[in-house]
């Protein structure tokens, strides 16, 4: 078993980006005795969809009620004073500032553009977002408005939110993206294919996809809402690592069930059992129903308490939202003022 | 300042160690003396004696408590003999009310109730907040609802109160163990004196508070404090019939001798060293929870705590990794901080009894780990501890340690870890991990235990009937079961 | 010349054997001889009735009430034998009568003790009734098969296995009620009667750590009782106290534990 980066103690070095070890070209023999998998796994043809080194972690049971409890004690986690301070900033530095309407124009992404340049141009201490999320169409005007930052583009793909297009449409679509400027590409699993058993289906699809990324970032939207299960969203986990996702994203954002803590949660330890067997470090975006300072940060308390906190970088570790950025400012200036803060004292957008 | 400060910020590992969360001590009050609360009413001991409870995290003096000597008891199952035949036990709907009350009341006052407890006994906040304090106001509650039900509980023959219960509680769920004996002892029309441990008087003192604020009649329930002299004069008063006591084996067979051939109804809840059976089979990530839950929850001071972890041989290496990793996320320290995982030690005596159980693990030749967690200078803590390498032959394999520290075992088959987990002289619980149902239920059906938490731990509930087989006593607390030694049924 | 008869030698009933007291004493009551169980009987008694409890509590219930029920057929055949060694027919018309009353408990024990309880979390959690293990059994003197017969069957009732002290007023019905549970289908070892004086078998067995409970005949000498009390305290062996004749489901109850299991439910 590899040890997780920043546990030993208080004084360990972080894992930069580029410290991080390769994922094996023939993923190593796991250390400990494969565990006998479920059936669906092992004895069918889509097994092999998974690599050997994973499948046994793709067997491997989710309790609900005990994932719902840890995720809910970890809620009771009191970030106060400095340390909240310091969980706002974190939460805004792992933003991806997401715009995903219809009615999306490029006067409203080059606003958005701009906020996540400068979240509040009043207060130099707080940092710019990691990325500007939106659709395809729209990477073009964002590229533009975010040049010469460090903000990424992102641009959702592959039919989004659905996915219900064919492979080739989804290729050309992410081809477009990476073509006008994206810098990471939002990709939705194939649930259709994942419900139905075609794993082999949903591994290739995701490897088109990362092959069309052209070495730009690959986030696969796993939609849990919609997986019904822990034990589905492990298997879709670890069916888009195979395929070589750098991400893994809970949601679409447009169903009510998203990125519950548990949820979240189940994610980060699938994340944290690859990297033990592999060494693999995957980021995991939390997105969908995250709108408060509140819930941001015990989502950071999550990742820390099973990953460590090295896995808040924004390599690893993202949140995708609309509206959520206005709350975490506000605590901010609530934190620096001492005084609690109108909602018209921040941009509307 | 520029954008590029993200990576700054992100990269601060130090301030996920968080910042101080205390609890405020201000909301509750603690006098600086406490007499003993009989018949309504505080009553300075007879002797005069007073002795100091203090506040383990910090060796700080709270407050001297009254030391119950032999005419105080009298006094006090007087007291109760009298309230009893006041018509307590003929009023069931009275008692009902009285019930709920208290139920609200200590709803209401949660807060100063679990400051009191982390201050008097050493518990992190969070679980004297969200366990101690909620469960035991549930329990009233639920016994509440009993108190005017009997004959649906027993619809069988007659059923009679006793009458005076003698209630002897520990130290390491103070107000919960008082609730645990208060609210069936009164719902079945008994009277009760209640005497706390020595180490954690102050949430019974408090609860005195309650019972005035809820108009219990006098002498209905009569709290006196002391050592295990008060204890031992308690049990063996004449006037008592009925004895309910939970705590070490030891004291308990020291009753059991005493109110032999007296025909004192007894109960007890003693001991345990129970098994925590992993299969590989488990959902491991919540199978670590609950080893951690089931061993270091209130410091490993609890009966019924998860000691010896059974693990089948296949996956200890991925368990032990996982639970190694997890134990480095424990926080040791301050009680009263919110993020406080593992609090005080309750007493001096015994944090030496933990440390000298894990020189024995030593010796013996398992191997241990503790993370490295800083302990506060001042008052009593000791680090999570695992031994692996352990043998049933190990010390601390067979005896209850009541702390911190867990014991690993592994196991080949099911009926190989049935057999260990059942080769001890204690039984109260057990847990099985597996997400085989059929394999689950045989071995909860084999395990000689009171309570089997199959993929749980350390679970407690009013309506879920509590106590052990063999060593660990006799009687079971909550559920409708749990008010059967309160009642003669015939 | 009139032929001899066969005369009985009357054993102790251990593991399912009739065997002589390892002491090789006898004692006699009405011009016959019995033997004197010591020490050493009891804990080979208690030995056997370990293994006993382990096969006896493993069969199902509704086998246990069957093999209680054929218990009462046994006793029906040797109703004569029995009249002649308790005080008639009368007596062992409440004996039989009494078995088949406790033949039909076992597979409801748990339905009347147990329950399925609400828990406020999402949990299955319930409660069934266990049996207690071994059980030392100090039967009353009076009536002598009633009596035994009482004490006996509520224990084997439960699923637990007994070590029976039928003293020696009731050593003719201990014999052959011995040979009756020989033939109910009781595994060897689930009940094991000892004949002969108490006073020092009883606290042997009262002190034995490898017994779980022990029931004392009310009717005892209070000192004594004390003293076997006290003894049954170093094992934290529940001591139950009941009338000769009683005939009530606490009975059994008093033989039984309660075992709560939980069990998460979530999707």
């Amino acid at each position: 078993m590899t040890s997780l980066p920043g546990t030993p103690g208080p004084g360990t070095q972080l894992t930069p980006r580029d410290a991080r070890p390769a994922p094996p070209a023939t993923p190593a023999p796991p250390a400990t005795p494969a565990r006998p998998a479920t059936p669906a796994l092992t004895e069918t043809p889509s097994a092999r969809a998974i690599p050997a080194a994973y499948r046994h972690l793709a067997g491997r049971s989710v309790d609900p009620v005990g994932i719902e409890q840890r995720a809910a004690a970890l809620a009771s986690r009191s970030v106060k004073t400095v340390a909240k301070d310091h969980a706002l900033r974190t939460a805004i530095s792992l933003l991806d500032l997401t715009t995903l309407e219809g009615s999306d124009t490029p006067g409203k992404v080059r606003i958005v553009s701009a906020r996540a340049r400068r979240p509040d141009p009043g207060d130099p201490s707080v940092p710019s977002v990691a990325a500007v999320c939106v659709y395809p169409s729209l990477v073009g005007e964002v590229a533009a408005a975010l040049c010469g930052s460090p903000v990424k583009v992102a641009s959702v793909a592959t039919g989004f939110p659905s996915g219900q297009i064919p492979l080739a449409e989804k290729v050309r679509e992410v081809e477009h993206a990476v073509a006008a400027g994206a810098d990471e590409i939002d990709m939705v699993l194939n649930r259709g294919a994942l419900l139905a058993g075609r794993y082999s289906e949903v591994v290739e699809e995701v490897q088109r996809v990362k092959a069309a990324c052209d070495g730009r970032h690959l986030k696969v939207i796993l939609e849990t809402g919609e997986l019904g299960g822990y034990e589905m969203i492990r298997r879709a986990s670890l069916l888009a690592i195979a395929g070589g996702a750098d991400f893994i994203k809970t949601s679409t954002g447009k169903l009510p069930r998203a990125a519950t803590p548990p949820v979240v949660l189940c994610m980060l330890e699938v994340v944290r059992d690859v990297y033990g067997e592999t060494g693999q470090m995957i980021g995991v975006k939390a997105a969908g129903g995250v709108r408060s300072a509140k819930q941001a940060i015990a989502l950071l308390v999550l990742v820390v308490e099973t990953l460590g906190p090295s896995w808040l970088t924004p390599d690893l570790f993202r949140i995708g939202a609309s509206s959520l950025l206005n709350d975490l400012l506000m605590q901010v200036h609530r934190r620096e003022s001492g005084v609690y803060q109108s909602p018209d004292g921040f941009p509307v957008d | 300042m520029t954008e590029s400060s993200s990576e700054v910020l992100a990269t601060s590992a130090a301030a996920w160690d968080y910042a101080p969360a205390p609890e405020s001590r201000d909301v509750v009050t603690i006098r600086p003396r406490y007499e003993l609360w009989i018949d309504g009413e505080w009553s300075a001991p007879q002797s005069g004696e007073y002795f100091p409870t203090v506040d383990p995290s910090s060796e700080e003096e709270l407050a001297v408590v009254a030391s119950a000597g032999a005419a105080d008891v009298g006094r006090a199952v007087a007291a109760a003999r009298a309230a009893f035949e006041r018509g307590w036990a003929t009023d069931h709907a009275g008692r009902a009310h009285y019930l709920y009350r208290i139920a609200r009341i200590l709803q209401t006052r949660a807060r100063e109730f679990a400051v009191l407890e982390s201050l008097d006994g050493g518990k992190p906040i969070r679980e004297s907040r969200d366990v101690d304090v909620p469960l035991a106001a549930a329990h009233f509650f639920y016994y509440a609802g009993w108190a005017d039900k009997l004959e649906y509980a027993f619809p069988h023959g007659t059923r009679v109160p006793h009458g005076v219960a003698a209630q002897i509680i520990p130290w390491n769920f103070p107000l919960l163990m008082l609730a645990w004996k208060i609210a069936p002892a009164l719902a079945a029309g008994n009277t009760v004196v209640l005497k706390p441990a020595e180490t954690t008087p102050l949430t019974a003192l408090l609860f005195c508070d309650v019972a005035r604020e809820a108009g219990l009649p006098n002498g209905v329930v009569n709290i006196i404090t002391g050592g295990g002299d008060t204890g031992a004069e308690l049990v063996r008063h004449p006037g008592i019939d009925k004895v309910a006591f939970t705590g070490s084996t030891e004291v308990g067979r020291e009753i059991a001798r005493s109110v032999a051939g007296s025909g004192t109804h007894l109960t007890l809840e003693l001991g345990g060293k129970a098994a925590n059976i992993v299969f590989d089979d488990a959902a491991l990530d919540q199978a670590v929870e609950g080893i951690i839950n089931g061993i270091y929850f209130n410091q490993g001071h609890v009966c019924c705590a998860g000691s010896r972890l059974l693990v089948q041989e296949s996956i200890q290496e991925p368990l032990i990794a996982k639970l190694t990793e997890r134990m480095r996320r424990l926080r040791v320290g301050d009680p009263l901080d919110k993020n406080t995982d593992v609090g005080a030690i309750n007493s001096r005596a015994q944090l030496e009894r933990i440390t000298s159980y894990v020189r024995y693990g030593i010796e013996d030749g398992a191997e241990i780990f503790q993370p490295d967690c800083v302990l506060p200078s001042h008052g009593y803590f000791h680090a999570p501890t695992m031994f692996t390498g352990v043998t049933q032959s190990h010390r601390i394999a067979r005896e209850e340690i009541f702390g911190p520290v867990l014991a690993v075992l592994s196991f080949r088959t099911a009926e190989e870890a049935v057999a260990m987990a059942n080769n001890t002289r204690y039984g109260l619980s057990a847990g099985v991990w597996t997400e085989k149902g059929s394999r689950a239920l045989a071995v909860a059906q084999a395990l000689r235990a009171g309570v089997i938490w199959i993929n749980t731990f350390n679970k407690f509930d009013p309506a879920s009937p509590f106590g052990g087989y063999r060593e660990s006593g006799f009687g079971r607390e909550g559920g409708r079961q749990g008010l059967e030694p309160y009642l003669h049924l015939t | 010349m009139s032929r001899l008869t066969v005369t009985k030698t009357n054993k102790l009933f251990i593991d399912g054997s009739f065997v002589r007291s390892e002491s090789g004493q006898t004692f006699t009551i009405a011009g016959d001889r019995y033997p004197r169980a010591s020490r050493k009987d009891v804990r080979d008694a208690v030995r056997a009735a370990r293994a006993g409890y382990a096969r006896w509590s493993a069969q199902t219930p509704y086998n246990r009430g069957q093999v209680l029920y054929r218990l009462a057929e046994m006793l029906e055949t040797r109703r004569h034998e029995l009249e002649a060694a308790c005080s008639g027919a009368a007596e062992v018309e409440r004996s039989i009568d009494r078995v088949v009353w406790y033949a039909g408990w076992p597979d409801k024990l748990t339905q009347v003790l147990g329950s399925t309880n609400s828990v406020a979390g999402p949990y299955l959690n319930y409660t069934t009734a266990e049996p207690t293990g071994v059980v030392g059994v100090l039967a009353p003197t009076e009536p002598p098969l009633e009596g035994l017969i009482s004490r006996l069957a509520p224990v084997l009732a439960g699923g637990n296995a007994a070590v029976v002290l039928a003293g020696e007023v009731s050593a003719p019905a201990a014999v052959v009620l011995a040979e009756a549970l020989a033939t109910s289908d009781l595994p060897a070892g689930a009940a094991n009667l000892l004949t002969g004086p108490t006073h020092e078998t009883a606290k042997v067995l009262a002190g034995h750590l490898d017994i779980d409970a022990l029931d004392l005949d009310v009717a005892g000498e209070p000192g004594y009782l004390i003293e076997l009390e006290r003894l049954a305290a170093g094992g934290v062996t529940r001591v139950v106290r009941q009338r000769a004749t009683e005939q009530t489901l606490g009975c059994v109850a008093a033989f039984v534990e309660h075992k709560t299991v939980w069990h998460p439910r979530g999707i």
